[in-house]
C-alpha cells in the first residue's frame, strides 16, 4: 500500500510534489506508520518465514505434541505435532494474498458498475442497481458457505470470486452517488459539451476524481476480506484442508486452546494485525489524501470561518458504507 | 467617481435620516460606543503554519449606529466578528480587547459569554440555510432563542415568536411559524435569522454576509427588514460585506479591510467620495456601476491578496499597489489620519493624493478595445448565431429525497425566443430559479424532443445527427461560473487546453503550437502550461477556462455567470479580457448573470427573465434608460449603487414576497402577484393582468416588454 | 407515503422471492444430504435412505424444480417444511427466534446507546486523549473477527478466573434450564455475560465510529455556530443541535444492523452454545439440510427487506426534510 501509487505516473515537478505532500501528511500520521510497517513485516513473515523454519506445515513432529513455543518450534506444535509457525505462515500467506485480491477485485468492479450506471443512467443504471439490490438481499456469508466446498476442487481462486461477488455492492452505491453529483459538477459538463464521449468522460475525469475513496476503500475492502475470509475458513466453508488458513488453524485448535493457550494466541494475533494494520492504513491515507474529511475538515472549516458553505458530504461520510458490508461478510 | 474635488465632506445635515440617529462624523459625536473594539488580533495554527487572520483591528460603534466593515475573502472581517463573540475553536488565539458597555468580553467564560450572545449581541450569519438547524421548526428555534434569556412560557414565547415573524415580514407567521427551514425560502430563511437576532432586543447586532446569498430584489427586502430591526432596537449594527453598494446605503461609518487589518476608517461620504488608500481606490474604480452612462474599462487591481501565513515585510497591499514606494516595502504603514486627510488611512503616501496625486489617476486605465467593423454594422446585417424559438423546458416536479413521487411539473423554461448576432453580447438576466441556467444547459445539450427549436448557425439542432452535433460542439463553447470546479483538478493545465483539441482530432504538432498561444492569449504565462489549476488564483482560472472555451476558435461562447465567483477586484480584469477577446476574435457571447451592474457593462443587448418568459428584452440603452416592465423596474431598483449620496435619494420599488415557484405558474401574466403596477390598476384592468397572458409587444426599435401595461420609468 | 411504502415493499417482496428461490436452489444443488447417512455401519439400504429423503423433501434424485416446487408451495401455506430430522422447520425457526431474543436485546440496547454516546463524545473531544484511546480501542475491536472476540473472552476468563468461574455455554446450566426463578435469572444473567460482552463491544465499536464522523461533520457547521450565537452554552448547544442533527444518518444504519442481528450473531451464538437463529444458519450447512438453510435464508432476506423499510420509516420520523405530507 505504498502511497505513491495514489498519483498519476505521469512525473511533472508538481505532480511530484503534490505525492510528497501527501507522503507527508501521512507519514506525520504515527498510526498509519505502524500500520504500514507491521503490514511490511506480517509480508516478509509469511513469505521469507517459511524458508528459514526448518519445519514443513505438513510435517508432523511425533517428538512433540502440544509443544510450547520455544527454541526448536518457535511458537509450539498442536496436537497433531505440527509445527504452529509454519501453520500459521501458510496461512498468513493465503489471507494475505486472498484479502488483497479480493479488496482490489471488488472496488474495481464497484467503481465500473457505479460509474457506469450513474453517468448513463435510465435503464442501464435500473437494471445494475436492482442487480445490487438483489446481492444485498442474498444472504451472503450462507451462499458462499453453501458453495464454496462444492468448488473446492477449482481451488481457492474461486473462493476468491465469490468474496469480491458479494463484497462490491455498498461501495457501487457509493461511487454511484458521487459520480451523480459529479456528473453535474462543472468540469465534466464542460468535458461534455466540448463533445468528449462518456467511457472517456468516466474514466479520465469522473473515476480519477475519486481516487482517493477507490484507493482507501480498496484496504478497507482488504480488511473485511481478510476477516470474512478467516470467519468461513472457521466453520469449514472457506479453505479446505490439507491448505490451511488463519480461520481453520485457529478452528482446528479450539478445543485444545484453554489447555495450551499459545494455538489461539499466535494465529488469532496474526488476524487482528492485519485488521489493525490495514485499518490504520486506511485512516493514515484518508487524512493524507483527502485532508478536507473527517477531522482535518472540521479544523480547516473553522479557520476559514463563513465564507464557505458547509460540504454536504464528505468522504468519511461516504466510507461508512464499506465498512457495513464488513458485516455482511461476517457476522457477528 | 472617486470625487477628490471635494475632500471634506460636511455631512451632518444630509445625515438624518428616519429611525436613525444623525451620527455620521465620529469624532464629534459623544455618546458612548456601545461595542468596543481595540487592537484585535487573531491567529490560528496551520499545516503552512500560523495564519494571522486578523492584525490589528479597532472600531466603536454606538448605539443606532451602522458601521460597515468591507474587505474581500479573506480579508478577516468575518473571523474579527466570530472573535467579539467568542465562536472561535480554541485552537485560535485571541488578542486584544472587546469591550461592551465597558465591560471586557475576552477572556469571558463559555458560561459568561453565553450570557451575553444571543441578549446583548444579537447575530445575522450569511447562508440562511445551514445557518438554521435543519431539523427544528422555525418557531422552535426561535422559542429557544427567546426562553434562554427571558423567562417566559412556553405559550409566551410562542406568542412572541409569531410577533416577531410578522415583524420581520414572514406573511402568514400563525402558520409558518411551525414550518421547518427547509420549507423556506433562502429570503424567509434570513428573515427568520433577524427575528432570532432581534428576540432580546440587543445592543449590537453583528450581520455577516446577511444578504450575500440572496437574489438582489430580495437583498433590498432584507436590507429593509434588518433596518427595521435597528428601529425596533435601537442597536448599533456591525455590517460585515464585500459589497460596496450595499454598505454605501445601510452604513453611517465604513472600515475597509485588508490583508486582516483596516486599511481605510471613516464616515460613508469620506470613503466612497475622498478615497486616499489605493486599495480603496481601486476597488470602487474596479466595480461596474449600474449607473456608468457609457462603456469604460474597468481599472483592475493586479496581483492576488497575500498569503496570511507568509506575509511579506512593510505594506501587504505594496505589491499590488500602482503607487508603491521604497519605504512601503520596508514599513507596514499604520491607521492613523495622515496630513491633509479627513480621515484614517493606513498608507505612507496618503497625504499625496488628492494633493500631488490625482486618486482617479493613479491606476492606469486599460484602453477600450476599438469596436471592430463586424461590431459597427448595424445588428440588422448581421447573421444570426444562435436563435431561439419558443424553447421550453419542463420537468416532472417529484417530492420528498427518501420518498420520491411526482406531484407536478416544473415549467422551468416556458417558451423562450431570442435571437444572438455575430460580434454581439446577450446579456441574459434574472433571479435564481428563474430558468436562466436551464436555458443555456438545454441550448448546450442539442437536444432533440423538445418543444420549440434551438437553431445555431442556422441549423436547427433536431434535425442533426451526431456528426452534425460534434461539429457544432467545436463553434459553440462555455464558460462556467466556478473556475475551480470547472477545471478538472487532476489535470495540468497544459493537458486540460489540450482536451477539447484532442476531442476534435487535432494532432500532436498543432496540440503543442495551440496551448500557449491560448494562454497568451488570456494572458498567462505560457510556461506554465505544466501547473495544475490549484496553483493558480481564482481569476487566472477563469482566463484558464476561457482560454479552453476560446481553443477551437468558437463563434459563440456561453458565459454562465463567469465573474460572479470573483472579488471585485479581480472581475474586473476578467471582464476587460471578455471585451478585448470578443472584438478581437470577433466572438458573440450569450452571457447569463444575475449581477446587472456586469451585464450593463459587457452586453450590447439584455434580456430580463422571470420565472421561465423573458419579459424584457432591447438593447442595453433602452433597458437601463427606459425600463418598461415593472418586473425589470424593480430588479433595477434593487441594485444598490455605490454611491452613498445617490444611495440615499433613491426610493425603492420594493417587491412583496419571493419568485413563486416555476411549478406554480400563476395564471394570466406570472408576474401579477409580485407586481407594484397590478395594485395601482383598476379592477378592469386587473381582470386582464389576470386572465390573459401578456405578449411582447415591441416599444422601439430593439426594446420589448411582456407587460399589458409597459411603460418607461427612470429607476437608476 | 403510504402508496409509496407499498410500491417499495412490492418491488422488496419480488427481490426477498428471488433471493430465497435463488438460494433453495444453490442449497439445493449443492448440499448432499443422503451423505448423512451414506457410509454408516451397518450401510443403510438405498431404498431406506430415499424414503428418508423423499420424506424430507429431500431426495437428490427428484428433480430440483420439482422439489422446489413443493417446498415453495409449503412456504406459501406457512409452512417451511422438515429439517434433516423429520421436525418441522416452522417449529425450530420459532424456537430458535425466541433465544436469539434473549441474547440480542439488551445486548443491542447497550451496545447502540453506549455506540453512540462514545462516539459523539470523542468527536467533541477529537485529538485529545478520551479519543484516542477509544478510537483506538474500536480499531482493535473492529480488526477482530467476532469468533477472535469471543474465543478471547472465553479464554481470558478461565486463564485469569479460572476455569468454570464465569458459566457461558448455552443459556442456562442444564439445572436451570426453563425455570425462571430468581436463581435461574441470576443463573441466565452469567450466561449472558460474556456473549453480551462480545456484542457489546462489536456494537459500540462499529457505532462509535459512525457517530464519531457525522458529529465531527456537524461540529463545523454554520447552524451549530447560530444556536451559540443564541447564547446556549457550549455542550447544550452540541447535544441539543449537534447530537440531535449528527443522530439522523447513524439511526437508520443502527435500525437496519439491530434488524439483521437476528440472523448475524452466528459466531457469538456457535462460540457459546446459544442455540440461537445464526447457529442454525451454520448447522443447517454442516448437516446437509436444505430446508433449514432455505429457511435461513428466507428469514434473513425478509429481515433485510424489514430493516430497509423500518430504516427508511425511521429516517422520516426523525428528518422533517424527507417527511412527506
Amino acid at each position: 500500500m505504498s502511497t505513491a501509487t495514489t498519483e498519476q505516473p505521469k512525473k511533472t515537478a508538481k505532480r511530484q510534489s503534490r505525492t510528497k505532500l501527501t507522503i507527508r501528511r501521512f507519514a506525520r500520521n504515527r498510526l498509519a506508520l505502524v500500520g504500514l510497517a507491521v503490514m511490511v513485516i506480517l509480508f516478509l513473515m509469511a513469505y521469507i518465514g517459511p524458508l528459514v523454519n526448518k519445519y514443513d506445515y505438513l510435517y508432523h513432529d511425533y517428538m512433540a505434541f502440544n509443544a510450547p513455543p520455544g527454541g526448536d518450534h518457535w511458537w509450539g506444535t498442536n496436537q497433531g505435532g505440527q509445527d504452529l509457525f509454519a501453520l500459521t505462515m501458510r496461512g498468513l500467506q493465503k489471507s494475505l494474498v486472498i484479502g488483497l485480491l479480493v479488496g482490489v477485485i471488488s472496488t474495481l468492479v464497484a467503481g465500473a458498475v457505479g460509474a457506469f450506471a450513474a453517468y448513463y443512467g435510465g435503464w442501464a443504471d435500473r437494471i445494475l442497481m436492482w442487480i445490487v439490490d438483489l446481492l444485498l438481499v442474498l444472504p451472503s456469508f450462507l451462499l458462499v458457505a453453501v458453495m464454496s466446498p462444492a468448488f473446492q476442487k477449482a481451488g481457492w481462486l474461486i473462493f476468491v470470486v465469490l468474496l469480491s461477488a458479494f463484497s462490491w455492492m455498498i461501495t457501487g452505491r457509493v461511487v454511484r452517488s458521487m459520480t451523480l453529483t459529479l456528473k453535474d459538477r462543472e468540469f465534466v459538463k464542460a468535458a461534455k459539451y466540448m463533445g468528449v464521449s462518456g467511457p472517456v468522460i468516466i474514466f479520465r475525469h469522473i473515476l480519477p476524481s475519486m481516487a482517493s475513496l477507490l484507493i482507501i476503500d480498496t484496504v478497507i475492502q482488504v480488511g473485511a476480506a481478510v476477516i470474512g475470509e478467516s470467519g468461513l475458513s472457521y466453520f469449514g466453508f472457506g479453505i479446505q484442508a490439507p491448505d490451511v488458513s488463519l480461520g481453520t488453524i485457529i478452528s482446528d485448535n479450539t478445543t485444545n486452546a484453554p489447555a495450551y493457550p499459545w494455538l489461539f494466541y499466535f494465529p488469532a494475533g496474526c488476524l487482528v494485525l492485519i485488521g489493525v494494520a490495514v485499518s490504520f492504513i486506511g485512516d493514515g491515507l484518508r487524512d493524507a489524501l483527502d485532508p478536507n474529511a473527517s477531522g482535518a475538515k472540521a479544523k480547516a472549516k473553522k479557520i476559514k470561518t463563513g465564507e464557505t458553505k458547509a460540504g454536504a458530504t464528505n468522504l468519511s461520510n461516504q466510507l461508512q458504507g464499506p465498512t457495513t458490508s464488513t458485516d455482511v461478510l461476517s457476522p457477528s | 467617481m472617486t470625487d477628490s474635488t471635494n475632500p471634506s465632506q460636511p455631512s451632518d445635515s444630509t445625515r438624518t435620516k428616519e429611525g436613525l440617529r444623525p451620527v455620521t462624523d465620529t469624532r464629534l459625536d459623544i455618546s458612548q460606543p456601545v461595542l468596543e473594539v481595540s487592537d484585535l488580533h487573531v491567529a490560528f495554527p496551520s499545516e503552512a503554519g500560523q495564519v494571522r487572520a486578523v492584525r490589528g483591528v479597532s472600531y466603536a460603534v454606538r448605539p443606532g449606529e451602522v458601521l460597515g466593515i468591507v474587505g474581500e475573502s479573506g480579508s478577516g472581517k468575518s473571523v474579527s466578528s466570530m472573535a467579539v463573540l467568542g465562536l472561535l475553536p480554541e485552537s485560535a488565539a485571541v488578542t486584544g480587547s472587546v469591550k461592551l458597555n465597558g465591560r471586557e468580553l475576552l477572556g469571558l467564560s463559555d458560561n459568561e459569554m453565553s450570557k451575553i450572545r444571543g441578549k446583548d449581541i444579537g447575530m445575522v450569519f450569511q447562508d440562511p440555510l445551514s445557518a438554521l438547524t435543519p431539523v427544528y421548526s422555525v418557531g422552535t428555534q426561535i422559542v429557544e432563542a427567546l426562553q434562554i434569556h427571558q423567562d417566559l412560557t412556553k405559550v409566551q414565547a410562542r406568542e412572541r415568536s409569531i410577533e416577531l415573524l410578522d415583524l420581520v415580514g414572514i406573511p402568514d407567521p400563525k402558520r409558518r411559524v411551525d414550518n421547518f427551514p427547509h420549507e423556506f425560502s433562502g429570503g424567509m430563511r434570513q428573515r427568520a435569522m433577524i427575528a432570532m437576532a432581534i428576540a432580546n432586543d440587543p445592543k449590537v447586532i453583528i450581520a455577516d454576509e446577511p444578504t450575500t446569498a440572496l437574489d438582489v430584489t430580495i437583498q433590498a427586502q432584507v436590507l429593509e427588514v434588518l433596518k427595521k430591526a435597528q428601529d425596533v432596537t435601537g442597536a448599533a449594527i456591525v455590517m460585515i460585506t464585500h459589497d460596496l453598494g450595499v454598505i454605501a446605503g445601510f452604513a453611517d461609518r465604513v472600515q475597509v479591510m485588508y490583508a486582516g487589518k483596516p486599511v481605510e476608517a471613516g464616515s460613508v461620504d469620506e470613503v466612497y467620495y475622498s478615497p486616499r488608500m489605493p486599495y480603496t481606490i481601486g476597488l470602487l474604480g474596479s466595480i461596474p456601476r449600474l449607473d456608468d452612462t457609457e462603456r469604460r474599462a474597468l481599472t483592475p487591481i493586479e496581483g492576488n491578496p497575500p498569503s496570511m501565513v507568509e506575509l511579506p515585510k512593510g505594506c501587504p497591499f505594496a505589491a499590488r499597489c500602482p503607487i508603491a514606494i521604497d519605504r512601503c516595502r520596508e514599513v507596514e504603514p499604520t491607521l492613523s489620519v495622515k496630513e491633509g486627510n479627513t480621515h484614517p488611512t493606513a498608507c505612507h503616501r496618503s497625504h499625496e493624493l488628492g494633493d500631488t496625486l490625482d486618486p482617479a489617476a493613479i491606476y492606469p486605465v486599460p484602453e477600450v478595445p476599438e469596436a471592430s467593423d463586424l461590431e459597427q454594422r448595424p445588428r440588422g446585417e448581421r447573421a444570426t448565431v444562435l436563435e431561439l424559438d419558443n424553447l421550453t423546458k419542463h420537468f416532472p416536479l417529484t417530492k420528498g429525497a427518501v420518498v420520491k413521487r411526482k406531484v407536478g411539473v416544473v415549467r422551468a423554461v416556458d417558451g423562450i425566443s431570442l435571437d444572438i448576432r455575430e460580434g454581439e453580447t446577450l446579456g441574459l438576466v434574472g433571479e435564481s430559479g428563474c430558468g436562466k441556467t436551464t436555458t443555456l444547459l438545454e441550448i448546450l445539450d442539442l437536444p432533440k424532443g423538445q418543444v420549440g427549436t434551438v437553431t445555431v448557425f442556422g441549423k436547427d439542432t433536431r434535425s442533426m445527427n451526431r456528426a452534425d452535433r460534434k461539429t457544432l460542439r467545436r463553434d459553440m463553447q462555455i464558460v462556467f461560473q466556478d473556475p475551480m470546479a470547472a477545471l478538472d483538478a487532476r489535470m495540468p493545465i497544459g493537458d486540460i487546453l489540450a482536451e477539447p483539441l484532442k476531442t476534435h482530432g487535432w494532432d500532436k504538432e498543432r496540440i503543442a503550437a495551440r496551448v500557449p498561444e491560448l494562454l497568451e492569449l488570456v494572458g498567462l504565462n505560457p510556461d506554465h502550461a505544466d501547473r495544475y489549476p490549484q496553483e493558480f488564483s481564482g481569476g487566472q482560472r477563469q482566463r484558464i477556462s476561457i482560454a479552453r472555451a476560446l481553443a477551437l476558435e468558437p463563434k459563440l461562447v456561453v458565459l454562465d455567470e463567469p465573474v460572479s465567483a470573483l472579488d471585485v477586484s479581480i472581475q474586473a480584469g476578467v471582464l476587460n479580457l471578455l471585451d478585448e477577446l470578443k472584438t478581437r476574435l470577433g466572438l458573440s457571447y450569450l452571457f447569463v448573470a444575475h449581477d446587472l451592474s456586469v451585464v450593463r457593462h459587457i452586453a450590447d443587448r439584455i434580456a430580463v427573465m422571470y420565472l421561465g418568459r423573458i419579459v424584457e428584452v432591447g438593447d442595453t440603452q433602452s433597458i437601463f434608460d427606459a425600463p418598461s416592465h415593472p418586473y425589470t423596474q424593480a430588479l433595477l431598483s434593487a441594485v444598490p449603487l455605490p454611491d452613498p449620496r445617490r444611495e440615499r435619494e433613491r426610493t425603492r420599488i420594493l417587491l412583496t414576497g419571493d419568485l413563486p415557484s416555476p411549478a406554480n405558474v400563476p395564471s394570466g401574466c406570472r408576474f401579477r402577484n409580485r407586481c407594484p403596477k397590478y395594485l395601482s390598476l383598476d379592477e378592469a384592468e386587473q381582470l386582464r393582468c389576470r386572465d390573459e397572458d401578456p405578449a411582447s409587444a415591441k416599444l422601439a426599435d430593439d426594446h420589448s416588454a411582456a407587460c399589458h401595461f409597459a411603460k418607461a420609468l427612470e429607476v437608476i | 407515503m403510504g402508496r409509496y411504502l407499498l410500491r417499495k415493499l412490492a418491488n422488496n417482496l419480488i427481490l426477498v422471492l428471488l433471493a430465497a428461490s435463488l438460494s433453495y436452489f444453490v442449497a439445493g444443488l449443492s448440499l448432499h444430504p443422503q451423505s448423512n447417512y451414506e457410509g454408516r455401519n451397518p450401510p443403510l439400504a438405498k431404498s431406506t435412505i430415499a424414503k428418508t429423503l423423499d420424506d424430507v423433501n429431500m431426495n437428490p434424485d427428484t428433480p430440483i424444480v420439482t422439489r422446489f416446487i413443493t417446498w415453495a408451495d409449503g412456504v406459501a401455506h406457512g409452512d417451511l417444511g422438515k429439517t434433516i430430522d423429520g421436525s418441522p422447520v416452522n417449529d425450530e425457526v420459532g424456537r430458535r427466534i425466541g433465544v436469539s431474543t434473549r441474547l440480542l436485546l439488551l445486548a443491542t440496547l447497550v451496545g447502540s446507546v453506549g455506540g453512540v454516546a462514545l462516539g459523539a463524545l470523542g468527536a467533541i473531544k477529537q485529538y485529545k486523549l478520551f479519543d484516542r484511546v477509544t478510537t483506538l480501542a474500536s480499531f482493535f475491536i473492529l480488526a477482530m473477527p467476532t469468533f477472535v472476540l469471543a474465543l478471547f473472552l472465553k479464554l481470558a476468563s478461565i486463564q485469569f478466573l479460572g476455569a468454570g468461574t464465569i458459566h457461558f455455554t448455552g443459556e442456562t446450566d442444564p439445572e436451570f434450564a426453563g425455570h425462571w426463578d430468581f436463581a435461574a435469572l441470576g443463573n441466565r444473567a452469567e450466561h449472558m455475560l460474556l456473549p453480551g460482552l462480545t456484542l457489546v463491544l462489536i456494537q459500540v465499536g462499529l457505532y462509535s465510529r459512525y457517530q464519531r464522523s457525522t458529529m465531527l461533520d456537524v461540529l463545523g457547521s454554520d447552524f451549530l455556530r447560530t444556536a451559540r450565537a443564541k447564547g446556549l452554552r457550549r455542550r447544550t448547544a452540541l447535544v441539543k443541535h449537534g447530537l440531535r442533527t449528527a443522530i439522523l444518518p447513524v439511526v437508520p444504519l443502527l435500525v437496519y444492523n439491530i434488524v439483521l442481528l437476528f440472523v448475524g450473531a452466528t459466531f457469538t451464538e456457535k462460540a457459546f452454545g446459544w442455540h440461537g437463529m445464526g447457529e442454525l444458519l451454520v448447522n443447517s450447512i454442516t448437516r446437509n439440510d436444505v430446508n433449514a438453510t432455505a429457511a435461513v435464508s428466507l428469514f434473513t432476506a425478509v429481515l433485510v427487506l424489514i430493516a430497509g423499510i423500518l430504516s427508511d420509516l425511521m429516517y422520516a420520523a426523525l428528518d422533517p426534510r424527507v417527511r412527506v405530507r
